[in-house]
């Protein structure tokens, strides 16, 4: 690996974006939860979902704020590192980007205010307001993110310039790319589920200390029942996604599967480390026919292998191959969790198995972890071009220099391990201290909870 | 007559950005601030002043950076990598500043102290690193067919570094301003202080930056009337009423701070700003990037003009609105009481 300007703008952008991905994975989820957690307090007024909603909500203004700043970095880096794709491809891309701020930050930002401030200057109906309009803004923000990776991925509705610059001709074409409905259904599902799972481990880790707390025997609940619809949903729909790179972008479908001839009835690989020096797997643990069977959907459907696509065209295989795999194995146990969880629940409750709950805490990070093997297979798997078909990475870079990138890398590196691990320190405090050490803004102090004063305060109660 | 599309997208943008440092500007200014407060609570204080309204004001930085992107690529394409180093100090710096806001809150005794000081230190050089991109664009840089062609330390000069400290001075008078309206107090009572400071530094700041920029600029320079041996009349006299505007807010501001107003110097602030804004317009426009690039050649595809300009002109209005109903919740003084300790 030659650590050129090009190398490390890939890495920097990679790093940034796997941890920028965290955030959105788990504030998309919880912005919905928190909506479904207040508007049950408000119908049902049992103050236990009053509990849960002020406890995640703590949790949501943490990973909010890291989300936010992260993704600060994100709207600039696409000029700082890639300016030349940038200007290529803003005739289609760049009022997509525009509109995901008009759209959805301002509304999530702004309402955010409310959410975490308003409790004693708006009535509740405006307060639960402001929470659906955070969870909109979160969901509007992925419609136009994963609308604008599709486009990159199949895209549609555009022309070339003389200058070599892509423009719209048909803007419904390629906002809506071939792919993009089941690509934006994954993701959402994928956050969901990642919150799911998060929620899930907080309400085991509680409930193995205390099997009778309230709360998060109701949290519990939620979560088992998140996954046990959502995690089969999301084997479905990840698999339309996948028939969608059988037919669109072979090489990255070969790569997932470490196919290396073109051939009928390819096998599975559960286990193999694809070399492309050799042109081979090694270490193979095959299942004959499944692998043309879950691709194409026919045992016998003959499939595209790399030897028949140009070296030049070749995504990177081992990384593309070993990530699928993650993201799949991952979500096969959360099928199991979901299926387990539930059947826990019909024989008297979940917290009656520790052995479930340890599980359900050690699944607890599954999600993030398949989240991020997700997007380096479509990702790296896209490669070498930046613009499937049309325009290659390499082609795209800024005008900087290596010690400029190099700089910038390890300064991104240093900052975000110090910004991350004390997030993830003050989330798990507040996971491990639990619901019950919720407060009651409304009858209590007059500081709202978020706010310095707020927490203090709490922290000085008995 | 048709709509000249990339004309008004510029307004636009301009507007964007104007309103991203008026907002950012005054929350930055209070980490400038931080460092002298007298107490912890003080600083909770001084927090609570803006917690509301922190996350909302960058987003108008998102929109600056993801508009230029959309409307402008050819500028987008052309700054972003001459100015790279300050902007990913400037990202680092906002990163460790916006995390502070809910990290104090949760850390303890030396979390809490690292995070105060992160908020101040990153406010600091975020606003810090505005000025140097600020005073780089000034300086103009080197394009080639629209591309920078330049050295990664183009934007390190004494100029740049004379922008950095006047923008610096510039956010603490708005942050000064803007505790007026929110504090009470003794908090309230050395934001007077602070404010009439920093009136000072910003009134020496924009002084020598003004010279400054005839002297490093002088195309910019010739737009002042400015020969190199004395000024053409005609034409600074079009442009006398900028700086005019100028002295009339910090004139505002000093006449506030005597009569004890509350309001009057966050005001003269922003007429500061306004003025020292519309002299940046007369210096540049038409050009995005000096003066090698215009807004008509940096300009998007016209299907893209016209999508993005259509949503600003419906969602822009709506935004606003919900932004100045956000401001309205949080009105009137902050709760600041010491006895929650």
């Amino acid at each position: 690996m030659h650590l050129d300007a090009l190398m490390l703008s890939r890495l920097q952008f990679a790093f940034t974006l796997a941890y920028h991905i965290i955030f959105p994975s788990f504030t998309i989820g919880l912005a919905s939860f928190l909506a479904v957690l207040e508007g049950l307090w408000l119908l049902t007024r049992r103050e236990a979902f009053q509990r849960l909603y002020l406890f995640w909500l703590k949790v949501f203004a943490i990973s909010f704020g890291m989300g936010v700043v992260s993704g600060v970095v994100m709207s600039y880096e696409f000029g700082t590192n890639w300016s030349v794709f940038s200007r290529a491809t803003a005739g289609v891309l760049g009022p997509l980007l525009a509109y995901e701020v008009l759209t959805a930050f301002f509304l999530e930002a702004s309402f955010l205010g409310v959410m975490l401030f308003g409790w004693k200057r708006v009535g509740p109906g405006l307060h639960f307001l402001a929470t659906c309009l955070v969870a909109l803004g979160t969901l509007v923000s992925s419609f136009w993110i994963i609308s604008a990776n599709s486009w990159m991925q199949s895209p549609a509705g555009f022309a070339i310039t003389p200058e070599g610059r892509m423009v719209a001709t048909d803007w419904v074409a390629a906002i809506f790319s071939p792919t993009f409905p089941e690509r934006l259904a994954h993701m959402v599902l994928a956050a969901y589920l990642s919150t799911a799972l998060m929620v899930g481990a907080a309400s085991a880790f509680a409930l193995l200390r205390d099997p009778r707390q309230a709360e998060s025997r109701i949290a519990m609940r939620m979560a088992v029942g998140m996954c046990l619809v959502v995690a089969p949903l999301q084997l479905v729909v990840g698999d339309i996604s996948g028939k969608d790179v059988t037919h669109r972008q072979p090489a990255k479908l070969a790569a997932v599967e470490g196919f290396w001839e073109t051939r009928a009835g390819q096998p599975f690989h559960v286990v193999a480390w694809p070399d492309r020096a050799t042109e081979s797997n090694r270490f193979e643990v095959s299942i004959p026919g499944l692998g043309s069977w879950i691709t194409a959907g026919d045992a016998r459907a003959t499939v595209t292998g790399l030897k028949d696509i140009p070296r030049a065209d070749r995504p990177p295989v081992a990384v593309v191959f070993w990530s699928f795999r993650i993201m799949v194995g991952l979500g096969l146990a959360m099928i199991g969790l979901g299926v387990w969880g539930a059947w826990l629940w019909l024989r008297g409750g979940p917290e009656r198995s520790r052995l479930f709950l340890r599980a359900a805490v050690l699944m607890g990070p599954a999600g993030f972890v398949a989240v991020i093997a997700g997007w380096t297979t479509a990702e790296v798997g896209r490669q070498p071009w930046v613009v499937w078909g049309v325009m290659r990475t390499a082609a795209g870079a800024s005008p900087v220099t290596a010690h400029e990138v190099g700089a910038s890398l390890l300064a991104f590196l240093l900052v975000y391990a110090v910004v991350f691990s004390a997030g993830a320190l003050y989330i798990l405090r507040l996971l491990g201290a639990g619901p019950a050490a919720a407060s009651q803004p409304l009858a209590g102090g007059s500081e709202p909870p978020g706010s310095p004063l707020g927490a203090a305060l709490e922290e000085g109660a008995p | 007559m048709t709509l000249d599309l990339p004309l008004v997208c510029a307004a636009v943008i301009a507007l964007a950005v104007f309103l991203y440092v008026l907002l950012d500007g005054f929350d930055l200014g209070v980490g400038i601030l931080f460092p002298f407060a007298r107490t912890p609570a003080e600083r909770d204080t001084m927090l609570n002043a803006i917690a509301p309204f922190w996350d909302g004001n960058e987003t108008w930085l998102v929109l600056g950076g993801g508009g230029l992107l959309a409307l402008f690529p050819g500028a987008y394409a052309a700054l972003l990598p001459a100015f790279y180093l300050p902007i990913v100090v400037m990202l680092l710096a906002l990163i460790l500043r916006g995390v502070a806001f809910e990290f104090r809150a949760h850390g303890r005794r030396r979390g809490k102290s690292f995070w105060t000081a992160c908020f101040a230190a990153g406010s600091t050089i975020a606003a810090a690193a505005q000025g140097v991109v600020l005073g780089a664009f000034v300086q103009g840089l080197k394009l080639k067919d629209g591309a920078f062609v330049g050295g990664a330390f183009d934007w390190a000069t004494p100029y740049a570094l004379l922008t950095a400290a006047g923008l610096v001075a510039g956010y603490a008078l708005l942050a000064a301003g803007w505790l007026m309206i929110k504090t009470r107090d003794d908090l309230h009572g050395r934001a007077r202080t602070w404010a009439r400071l920093a009136a000072v530094a910003v009134a020496v700041m924009l002084g020598v930056v003004s010279l400054a920029t005839l002297l490093v600029n002088p195309v910019a320079a010739a737009r002042w009337g400015w020969t190199g041996r004395g000024f053409e009349l005609v034409r600074l006299v079009r442009l006398v009423p900028i700086p005019l505007l100028g002295l009339a807010g910090l004139a505002v501001i000093f006449v506030g701070l005597g009569r004890r107003s509350h309001v009057w110097p966050f005001v003269g602030g922003v007429i500061v700003f306004v003025s020292g804004y519309l002299g940046l317009a007369a210096s540049f426009f038409p050009y995005v990037a000096p003066y090698g690039l215009t807004i008509w050649q940096a300009a998007n595809a016209d299907s893209a003009l016209r999508l993005v300009a259509m949503g600003l002109a419906v969602i822009l209005p709506v935004i606003i609105g919900y932004t100045v109903w956000v401001y309205w919740v949080f009105r009137g003084k902050v709760a600041a009481d010491a006895g929650y300790h």
